[in-house]
């Protein structure tokens, strides 16, 4: 019982320690660069400078396909975009000639400015439409750099950068390369592993869920789109140089085809995977020379075979600790005492109150002139029968749906209708019936996700990993494990969360709600699916909760927790209220019985 | 010049809803959106080329064998790119098999047939000027499809069972309706429209292997302006579409017709998500 209290002391001695395991292949792969050039000759030096500038793309474009989950093929596009910006640059036949370090950075710029534009669709629909979208750019981009003759050269094309001594040689550049992929996989695995790479896979596999624990999707996927394509455009700038004459031809569909596949091979929200994805794509056609000519048609083969037979990739592949299997006599038991010690006691004083709210979905009042009032620290039940508008009325204090009439107070401040991601920072938390969990992150994970919104550090200092971001991680780490000490889950934190079982996921929602420090919890049938001694630690920890000052809606349908546990209870049939009172009331209430309870 | 920019705007525009027709086919029956739909197009082109500049057939038999390549072609997608993922419809991994298949479909087409455009022969010799068949073609050929759409859906037993289908699977099913065999069947149609565009459109557009990328942009650019699954919005739209280009391209230069059509797209997606004549989302929580 003592051990969770523990939990925050940990110094970064042993976090590198536990980190070497998951460092080691990057090492690996980084000592193998670094002796290539004494082992090899000039065409190595080439395969191993291009394989270095695609990572350099493909790092960033992992973020947005594995981590994001947009299918983003067309990406080429903004490839071709940094090359010829920072050819031009040095070239000097727009404006007077830039020195090649000062036109990599500007040409980064222009791509992070075309990746949120190919992106913007992105922002409101998934899937096919952002793969057009980046589809469409790579056409025009090549139709542009084609047409454009005064300042691309047209058909004829334009040289390269070229880089100032010691990067001249075929050697020297190669370790250029090496320095920005070794840059680029930092950066890249410096996102993936804080607040905003989980909230990234949050948003892919769980939006809802994203939304009420308060992250803005806009603004991580504008994040995103902005490193993918400043990156993206260095490498333009370096495969410019590498090929010290570019045309049009040189940018063809297949490499966008390469880098894609690239991270379809690796397996989603892995960067070792597409790492070594891109090595072998790179090396592939140069050892398979007599079929060079249908390499893209091979490239589709594998993502079509990859599509069928193995989703996860390589990853998945080299997953060997999810495999092993867990313990099948496992109980959850939870420690409610331990809450006090992580989660504050809530200030309280304010009350949620809802007047009048009135909600149709078509012809259909699905809510019709409700009032409600959840008090600080008390346990309000929401009963009744099934389409009486209890979870409707959870949705629109939550804010997924828009009530179209009525007001909602928290305490003196008005809660503006609609806008869930917003409801996080009010300190309103909740729960779903039917868990909202990411499946490929571990339990840890999920449960830190809850806290996305109390990270202090920004994109660009998660990026560069500075002390505020490690800050944030260590906390927000610490209290994801003290919570799920408290439900009881601590065994299972580092096990992927679709391994486990239904009831299992329910207490994750709700140590993930309790990383917000909620004053209003809202609990959507919590206890469905429970075995009859869980809804007995389930009313224990609900009791606890509400003790630490937060007000707690339980929509629910066990009779017997809600009059064990609730200090009011609100009765609700066809959208409206039925009956409203203490479980002593409620339980003899006529109308209550004949509708609901039975009796 | 007017009348330049509504010639090939329309003809263009045609061929553009043909190719959103394509899309909508596949799509109303398994929910799919499949990259293979401009390829279908494509593949008119150079089917159509091939049967009779290269292999010397009549018109008339190469339009048929055309037809019949494509349709087999759309029913290879089904089978191949469609079916294995049908199950796992959230995770969209058709994008991705469709998007395999359709390089694989183009891949084979450049190295076959070359990677420069080759000519189409003149199908009937009607017209010139403004007025020339390769501009009305394409539009008689669409005004031709929607009629045989429309009787396909309303009159026909098989038009309706297709209806049923794509507006509540499950409860077709219920009813008993072979909802595998009409999927394939809406593939092989879908091939058949497709290779209509293509076939039609071979004069403007040549029999070129790169059209099949460019026209899965630009047809899709009429669905997604009017809404998935809208067979009316397509046409519209890829009207409006094919008008707009051209004006752009007559008024502004080539490569400014490309730029603006891409901002549209972008710009519609981001006002209206849904498409202009679409339905609205389905609950999410």
């Amino acid at each position: 019982m003592t051990a969770v209290t523990t939990a925050p002391a940990r110094g970064e001695a042993t976090a590198f320690r536990a980190l070497l395991p998951q460092l080691a292949p990057f090492l690996g792969i980084f000592a193998v660069a670094m002796i290539l050039p004494f082992v090899s000759n000039d065409y190595w030096a080439l395969i191993g400078t291009r394989a270095a500038i695609y990572w350099v793309l493909v790092s960033g474009l992992n973020l947005v396909v594995g981590f994001a989950g947009h299918l983003a093929i067309g990406y080429v596009a903004l490839l071709t975009l940094g090359a010829y910006t920072t050819s031009v640059l040095v070239a000097g036949n727009v404006m007077p000639p830039v020195p090649v370090f000062a036109a990599l950075p500007i040409a980064a710029c222009v791509g992070a400015v075309f990746g949120v534009i190919v992106g913007l669709p992105a922002l409101r629909l998934r899937t096919f439409y952002f793969a057009m979208s980046t589809l469409g750019f790579a056409t025009i981009v090549t139709q542009i750099a084609l047409a454009w003759q005064s300042v691309t050269g047209g058909g004829i094309g334009i040289s390269g950068p070229e880089f100032p001594a010691p990067f001249n040689t075929a050697w020297g550049y190669y370790y250029l390369c090496i320095a920005f992929a070794a840059v680029s996989t930092w950066i890249s695995a410096n996102v993936a592993h804080s607040r905003f790479g989980r909230a990234l896979i949050a948003v892919r596999d769980a939006e809802v869920a994203a939304e009420a624990t308060g992250i803005s999707k806009p603004r991580m996927l504008i994040a995103i789109f902005l490193l993918a394509g400043a990156l993206a455009a260095i490498a333009g700038g370096l495969f410019a140089s590498l090929q010290t004459y570019i045309t049009p031809d040189a940018f063809t569909f297949d490499l966008s085809i390469l880098f894609f596949i690239a991270i379809l091979i690796g397996g989603r929200g892995s960067i070792l995977g597409p790492m070594l994805g891109t090595i072998i794509l790179t090396i592939l056609p140069e050892i398979a020379a007599p079929l060079a000519a249908w390499s893209t048609f091979l490239y589709a083969v594998l993502l079509l075979v990859i599509v069928l037979v193995m989703p996860g990739g390589i990853a998945a592949l080299l997953d060997f600790r999810n495999r092993r299997p867990l313990a099948s006599n496992r109980a959850i038991i939870p420690r409610p005492a331990a809450l006090g010690s992580v989660v504050r006691a809530s200030a309280g004083g304010r009350k949620l109150s809802l007047r009048g709210i009135a909600l149709s979905f078509g012809n259909v009042r699905a809510i019709d002139g409700l009032d409600l009032d959840v008090a600080p620290g008390q346990i309000h039940g929401l009963i009744g029968p099934n389409g009486s508008g209890k979870t409707t009325t959870l949705n629109v204090i939550s804010g997924y749906y828009a009530a179209r009439a009525g007001t909602m107070q928290l305490g003196e401040d008005v809660l503006p209708p609609g806008m869930p991601a917003l409801r996080a920072a009010r300190g309103i938390a909740r729960t779903f019936q039917t868990p909202r969990v990411i499946g490929e992150a571990s339990v840890l994970q999920n449960v830190m996700i809850g806290g996305t919104i109390e990270g202090q550090a920004t994109f660009v200092e998660a990026l560069l990993a500075l002390p505020r971001n490690r800050r944030d991680e260590r906390m927000l780490g610490a209290k994801a494990r003290a919570l799920l000490g408290v439900v009881g889950l601590e065994m299972l934190a580092d096990v992927r969360a679709d391994r486990l079982q239904h009831s299992e996921l329910r207490f994750i929602e709700i140590a993930r709600a309790l990383m917000l420090e909620p004053d209003f919890l809202l609990l959507d049938e919590p206890a469905a699916g429970l075995s009859g001694d869980e809804i007995e630690r389930l009313a224990a920890l609900i009791k606890a909760i509400s003790r630490r000052g937060a007000g707690i809606l339980l929509v629910e349908h066990h009779a017997d927790l809600i009059f064990d546990i609730c200090d009011e209870v609100t009765v609700l049939n066809l959208g409206r209220t039925l009956a409203a009172g203490t479980p002593a009331e409620i339980r003899v209430h006529k109308e209550v019985v004949s509708a609901y309870l039975g009796g | 010049m007017l009348a330049s920019i509504l010639a090939s705007g329309l003809a263009a525009g045609a061929i553009y809803a043909l190719v959103g027709v394509t899309y909508n086919t596949m799509f109303s029956t398994s929910r799919v959106m499949s990259f293979t739909a401009g390829q279908l197009a494509m593949l008119g082109g150079v089917f159509g080329s091939m049967f009779t500049l290269k292999l010397g057939m009549p018109i008339i038999i190469g339009f048929l064998l055309t037809l019949l390549g494509c349709a087999i072609i759309g029913i290879i997608t089904e089978f191949v790119a469609v079916r294995p993922v049908l199950k796992s419809l959230d995770q969209h991994l058709y994008v991705l098999s469709t998007l395999a298949l359709a390089l694989m479909i183009q891949q084979v087409a450049a190295i076959k047939w070359g990677t420069e455009p080759q000519p189409f022969p003149r199908l009937i010799g009607w017209g010139s000027g403004v007025f020339d068949e390769k501009f009305w073609l394409p539009v008689v050929a669409c005004a031709i499809t929607i009629v045989g759409l429309e009787y396909l859906y309303r009159r026909t037993l098989v038009g309706r069972a297709f209806l049923a289908i794509a507006e509540d699977n499950f409860a077709a099913r219920a009813l008993g309706l072979p909802e595998r065999n009409l999927r394939v069947a809406s593939y092989a149609l879908a091939g058949v429209i497709g290779g209509v565009a293509g076939f039609s459109g071979g004069e403007l557009l040549l029999a070129f292997f790169a059209n099949g990328a460019l026209l899965n942009f630009y047809g899709f650019v009429p669905v997604a302006l009017g809404g998935l699954g809208n067979n009316r919005g397509a046409i519209l739209g890829g009207i409006a579409l094919g008008l707009f280009q051209q004006a752009a391209n007559f008024l502004v230069g080539g490569i400014f017709s490309s730029v603006a059509v891409f901002t549209l797209f972008i710009v519609v997606l981001l006002a209206a998500p849904q498409g202009l004549f679409g339905a609205a989302t389905a609950r999410r929580v």
